[in-house]
């Protein structure tokens, strides 16, 4: 008896091992904020777009805490896969279980937050300097110059301090622009609308709104109407949240600009670990193996190019 | 009423007399009229939730859950909304519904403590995980939009020159306090947290009054959701009412409520919400760094109950 069940496990795994020939396993962070739930439609929507190729099995995990995604690889790699894409919840922590994974074979893709080893296959990100600068020099370039701004950044985090620091990068060549205030808005639409409600208050004169996020960005949009403060001042968001997008769009005289920071990058890491895993190379490049690091560019939207931003089913 | 709870009612009030001093002293700006209805205003979705969290934490219990409630509850508003139209009827409707499945879900927490002999914490973190699961699930992870102007238009609206948030939330206050505090139900409430034992042989139905607890609990959450939906006339799945649970139990415990049960006023809980918002408030409007603006409020939250018990034990 025991030895035909053994025998049938045997060749219920031979047959799925042979319906699939590749396995991918996504770890990512769970949606905890607007980008983050960005994050998770895109992976969805990356698997999605290979539902019918049944060379290819994907696992995706979604995780609350470090701890819990080092648990959910460790399973990923118990069950056995072929390639690994994750976007590391915390660098540190993460890092034993990725290089793990490398030394096992996995192809291992690290997705925006950076691992602190180099034993990954590629690295794939988004570019947080230019995301800071470009908001900063915008802002510089509509102020002329001259006036009073203030920041509404993220949750503290070495993401969010290279922003920042960008930002004020870009306002340096300007000593008559004045930061009035640096304040957390935690990524979320209400704090960021308190925040501003509260520096309302205390400055009767704000010439320009950097939020670190389009999410928070929409609190501030609130607070300025109910203050009725939304004229002649300069908003800049960023990440490309399709409420934004929508008032670009239109034509909204409040918002005009934007700048990406995709968190589609997780489709299109997917998208690498299924070229590599089938041994294709990417289109145009002499080289037959894939780029170990891709620093996506952080491009601008504005009013004619919004349109290609634009995800109407998109969550963010 | 007892001498003693008097004395930790004035000396929360004391702690927040300073605070407002202080933050005066240093920013002028935080005394503007405009400034203290802000700090009312963004106290009152908090402080209606806290001031459930009492009646449950002084009954003995606890509700970890109140946090992704809000955003159900919050959700559920918006899509009964934007399904019935934009209509005034449909806003009431919307809303008298939320308010119902708070009750119910409130309810049924309850029942679980109660009935399912199954410890508050247990059950509320459960229902924690389950209401921000399903809140997520409808929405795929994104946002619930509002497209009604006349449901996003309540919680921005202005009363005599007072935001709504800020009039409710005073309201919920003073008819939350008589409840607690001068019927024969209040009564009971602190008689089954203080001692539930005395409490049965004394007749008193303990699991009955025990769920009603939870009951207004979910009522609270259900109104604090309504008034923070239609102020942002949006609720994010994944970030709306991250850490509320937190918040308001520390409201009600900076107010004087005990962990154990068996003691609290809803006044004590109120002044422990507006401390909450004050220290908020006062981090802004001093430009505290941002990474130490967790020291700062740590400080203040310790000093204030360290004051409330020194005068306590006088």
């Amino acid at each position: 008896m025991k030895k035909v069940l053994v025998f049938v496990l045997v060749l219920l795994s031979l047959v799925t091992f042979a319906a699939a020939k590749y396995r991918i396993g996504v770890a990512i962070p769970a949606a905890d904020h607007g980008w983050t739930g960005g994050m998770v439609w895109w992976a969805q929507y990356a698997i999605k777009q290979y539902a019918k190729d049944s060379t290819l099995e994907f696992t995706l995990v979604t995780a609350r805490e470090p701890s819990e995604q080092v648990a959910q690889v460790q399973t990923l790699l118990a069950k056995g896969i072929d390639a690994l894409v994750i976007n590391p919840y915390e660098s540190a922590p993460l890092t034993p279980i990725c290089v793990e994974a490398f030394r096992k074979g996995v192809y291992t893709v690290i997705v925006d937050r950076g691992i602190e080893s180099e034993e990954y296959n590629t690295y794939i990100a988004g570019d947080n300097y230019m995301y800071g600068y470009l908001a900063g020099k915008y802002i510089a370039d509509k102020l002329k110059g001259k006036g009073n701004v203030v920041i509404i950044e993220g949750i503290p985090c070495s993401i969010n301090t290279e922003r920042v620091e960008a930002f004020k990068d870009a306002l340096k060549p300007y000593p008559n622009i004045k930061i009035l205030a640096q304040q957390p808005g935690n990524w979320s639409r209400e704090t960021a609308f308190q925040v501003m409600q509260t520096l309302l208050t205390k400055f009767p004169q704000i010439d320009a709104v950097w939020t670190g996020d389009d999410d928070m960005l929409q609190g501030v949009i609130l607070a300025l109407q109910q203050a009725k403060r939304d004229k002649n001042i300069v908003l800049v968001g960023g990440a490309g949240q399709k409420e934004i997008l929508k008032m670009i769009m239109d034509g909204n005289p409040l918002v005009q600009i934007d700048f990406t920071y995709p968190p589609n990058m997780i489709a299109t890491a997917i998208n690498l670990a299924v070229m590599q895993l089938k041994g294709q190379n990417l289109n145009g490049f002499y080289q037959k193996g894939m780029p170990r690091k891709i620093i996506l560019s952080t491009e601008t939207i504005t009013k004619e190019n919004a349109k290609d931003y634009y995800f109407p089913d998109s969550v963010f | 009423m007892h001498l003693r709870d008097i004395l930790s009612k004035y000396g929360i009030l004391f702690a927040l007399i300073v605070l407002v001093l202080i933050a005066g002293i240093l920013s002028p700006a935080f005394l503007k009229v405009e400034n203290i209805t802000n700090i009312f205003w963004q106290t009152s979705y908090i402080g209606i939730i806290a001031v459930g969290m009492t009646f449950i934490m002084i009954g003995g219990g606890i509700d970890l859950s109140v946090g992704s409630f809000a955003a159900l509850m919050g959700a559920l508003a918006i899509q009964t909304v934007n399904a019935l139209g934009d209509t005034t009827s449909s806003v009431i409707l919307s809303i008298l519904i939320t308010i119902a499945v708070g009750a119910l879900l409130g309810a049924g927490s309850g029942l679980l403590v109660t009935k399912g002999r199954i410890p508050p914490f247990v059950v509320t973190l459960g229902a924690m995980a389950i209401y921000r699961s399903l809140v997520l699930n409808f929405a795929n992870g994104g946002v619930y939009m509002s497209r009604s102007s006349k449901y996003s238009s309540i919680g921005m609206m202005r009363v005599l020159g007072l935001p709504v948030p800020m009039i409710v939330f005073l309201i919920y206050v003073v008819v939350a306090s008589i409840i607690l505090e001068r019927t024969k139900f209040g009564r009971y409430v602190y008689a089954i947290g203080a001692n539930e034992t005395a409490a049965l042989y004394s007749a008193i139905n303990v699991d009955r009054i025990r769920t009603a607890t939870y009951v207004i609990g979910g009522i609270s959450v259900s109104i604090s959701a309504v008034l923070l939906s239609s102020m942002m006339s949006s609720v994010s799945s994944s970030s709306t009412g991250n850490g509320f649970e937190l918040d308001a139990i520390a409201a009600a415990v900076i107010g004087g409520t005990s962990l154990s049960g068996g003691r609290g006023t809803i006044l004590g809980t109120f002044l422990g919400a507006l401390v909450l918002g004050v220290i908020n408030n006062m981090l802004v409007m001093l430009n505290v760094a941002v990474y130490l603006q967790g020291l700062v409020k740590g400080l203040i939250i310790i000093s204030a109950v360290f004051i409330q018990n020194l005068r306590t034990n006088d």
